[in-house]
């Protein structure tokens, strides 16, 4: 009965949902954005920082269920000190690991702890859960961008 | 205890035989544990199979079909309007206007009050008040109205209970009041509030009572007139009905005096290529073709009501709401949002469970087979005023059971458990 419940809520999920990293507003930043899921009124205050090609800061300050919270910790955690282009292509592995409604084999490597997200795609109604704070940080991110190209 | 609990309809299982989803199991083979009413209602199976005679025997398009087919359909279609009105004891069926949904029934009259010259215009100066507890279908509308009219938007707060705070209701609704728009029972804090007194207030004034009954028809037995409204809307899925249709009710005088909403198809009397005259009340409102099996199903859905007798399922109501109260007070942690009295509320419970968001609760209730909803249900500004983000609600109708209440219960227990809170 609970075998995809225990997928979904890996341990990992809730160990970032209950100690969750990088979390609370930081300077400097050069973007900021504010984020909602419109359904359920989750929502996501994100700061990008980018300096010398590498996403040098990631913070926020969020309120939601125990995946979008985990997601944005974990996701903090995985593109803090990563060159934006490598960030980007981890987003992309991230996205498409969500979309693939449970059919796509999460690569460790790239993912590390995102991995545990995989069982998430099997529920279509937490999906925009997980991604929330990763699309606010590709949209901070393309900002940050345009302010210092 | 839950054998004796007073007030449960008398044949609930007989009752629970007549929708045929409540048999269903969900993924794992679990019983389905229906606790989202409020949200939409289960469907009988007198409505299915009204809609699915209608369809396969008499359907035709309304008041243009010159054939056999025709006449049934419009007969079928009228004779719902019929049904709709003696259910809400409206003192016309032409006082009945059948829209898409609730939502649009309340947009219908902020735009036709939008567009309307004369007394009822509203502009500059003029104030709308609402409730702090409204669905946002009953927000936004006023908000447009008085954006566009230059009027000012005014609310009652709430009292820390859940109330209605009608403290300072002199003050609020004034001369300067052109329409007072509110809830009959809160979709999220489930408050029945005092739509009379506030009615003769808001009529001494001359302003227009508009009332969002969609959580009032299908638990409260409903007399239009005596509510105090002069405006009442609902929506048919909440009642046992299909989706795509609500319901209007407006005093004639009133309906008579508002300008047309949509125009088109069967709202007009005739039409040149410089202007048109419009059909009388309800068809004005009525543009194009119109939900037709929809509304024979709610015509099918409201006898069915009806018949069980709207006395009894309030009873009912009370008795599951107040059982489910007892046990959701077990639960540590969980806190009820708004009146902790059955007799003060509707069948809808929103709670918060200490350490778990409602996302959660939902997703591990779901894999128990308990059905509610999580999140803001539609009412993020009373979320607001109690500092809660969102919230989870479990909500009843007339064939919820003690036993899935105690379901309810037993697997908010095991949430606790699974998710290491207290």
């Amino acid at each position: 009965m609970s075998t995809d419940l225990d997928a979904m809520y890996q341990e990992i999920i809730l160990d970032h949902y209950k100690n969750p990293l990088h979390k609370g507003l930081r300077d400097p930043f050069q973007a900021e954005v504010h984020h909602v899921n419109p359904t359920c009124g989750d929502e996501v205050t994100l700061r990008v920082q980018v300096a010398d090609g590498l996403v040098s800061d990631v913070s926020y300050d969020s309120v939601g269920c125990s995946i979008s919270q985990a997601s944005a910790s974990v996701m903090a955690d995985l593109l803090i000190g990563k060159p934006v282009e490598e960030a980007m292509a981890v987003h992309e592995s991230f996205l498409a690991l969500m979309q693939g409604r449970g059919s796509v084999e999460p690569d460790e490597d790239v993912l590390e702890d995102g991995i545990a997200f995989a069982g998430v795609a099997k529920f279509p109604a937490r999906v925009k859960c997980a991604l929330l704070s990763w699309m606010a940080w590709k949209d901070a991110t393309a900002q940050a961008l345009e302010e210092k190209p | 205890m839950a054998a004796t609990l007073e007030g449960l309809l008398p044949e609930l299982e007989v009752i629970r035989k007549d929708f045929p989803i409540l048999a269903r199991t969900v993924a794992g083979g679990l019983p389905l544990v229906y606790l989202d009413s409020a949200n939409t209602s289960q469907k009988p199976q007198v409505v299915i199979d009204t809609m699915v005679d209608h369809l396969e025997r008499h359907n035709a398009n309304v008041a243009r079909a010159m054939h056999q087919l025709g006449a049934e359909s419009s007969e079928a279609f009228e004779s719902a309007r019929d049904r709709v009105a003696a259910f809400i004891k409206a003192p016309s069926r032409d006082e009945v206007v059948f829209t898409k949904n609730a939502s649009e029934a309340l947009n219908l009259v902020a735009n036709t009050l939008a567009w309307a010259r004369g007394p009822l215009a509203v502009g500059e100066g003029d104030e709308v008040v609402i409730t702090e507890m409204e669905h946002h279908s009953n927000i936004v509308p006023w908000q447009l109205l008085t954006e566009r009219t230059g009027a000012t938007l005014r609310w009652f707060g709430l009292t820390e209970d859940g109330h209605l705070d009608t403290s300072n209701i002199v003050d609020l609704i004034t001369e300067r009041t052109k329409v007072v728009s509110l809830t009959w029972v809160s979709n999220m804090l489930g408050t029945v509030n005092p739509v009379a007194e506030i009615a003769r207030r808001a009529h001494e004034v001359g302003a227009i009572v508009v009332v969002d009954a969609s959580q009032a028809v299908p638990q409260i037995p409903v007399d239009v007139v005596a509510s105090g409204a002069d405006v009442l809307v609902f929506t048919g899925h909440k009642v046992v009905g299909p989706t795509g249709i609500g319901v209007l009710w407006g005093r004639r005088e009133l309906l008579e005096q508002l300008p047309p909403f949509l125009g088109g198809g069967e709202m007009i009397e005739t039409v040149t290529m410089q202007r048109s005259t419009y059909a009388g009340i309800p068809h004005r409102f009525e543009a194009g073709t119109p939900p037709i099996v929809e509304a024979v199903g709610l015509g099918a859905a409201v006898d069915y009501l009806d018949h069980i007798g709207m006395e009894n399922i309030h009873r009912h109501e009370q008795a599951i709401t107040g059982y489910a109260l007892d046990g959701l007070a077990t639960v540590p942690g969980l806190t009820v949002l708004g009146p902790l009295q059955a007799t003060q509320r509707g069948g809808a419970i929103s709670f918060e469970l200490d350490g778990v968001h409602p996302h959660d609760v939902a997703q591990v209730l779901d894999a128990r087979g308990v059905a509610v909803r999580a999140g803001h249900h539609c009412a993020k500004p009373a979320h607001q005023r109690y500092g809660v983000q969102s919230s989870t609600r479990a909500s009843s109708y007339l064939y919820t059971t003690p036993a899935e209440i105690d379901a309810l219960v037993e697997a908010l227990e095991y949430t606790r458990s699974y998710f290491k809170v207290g």
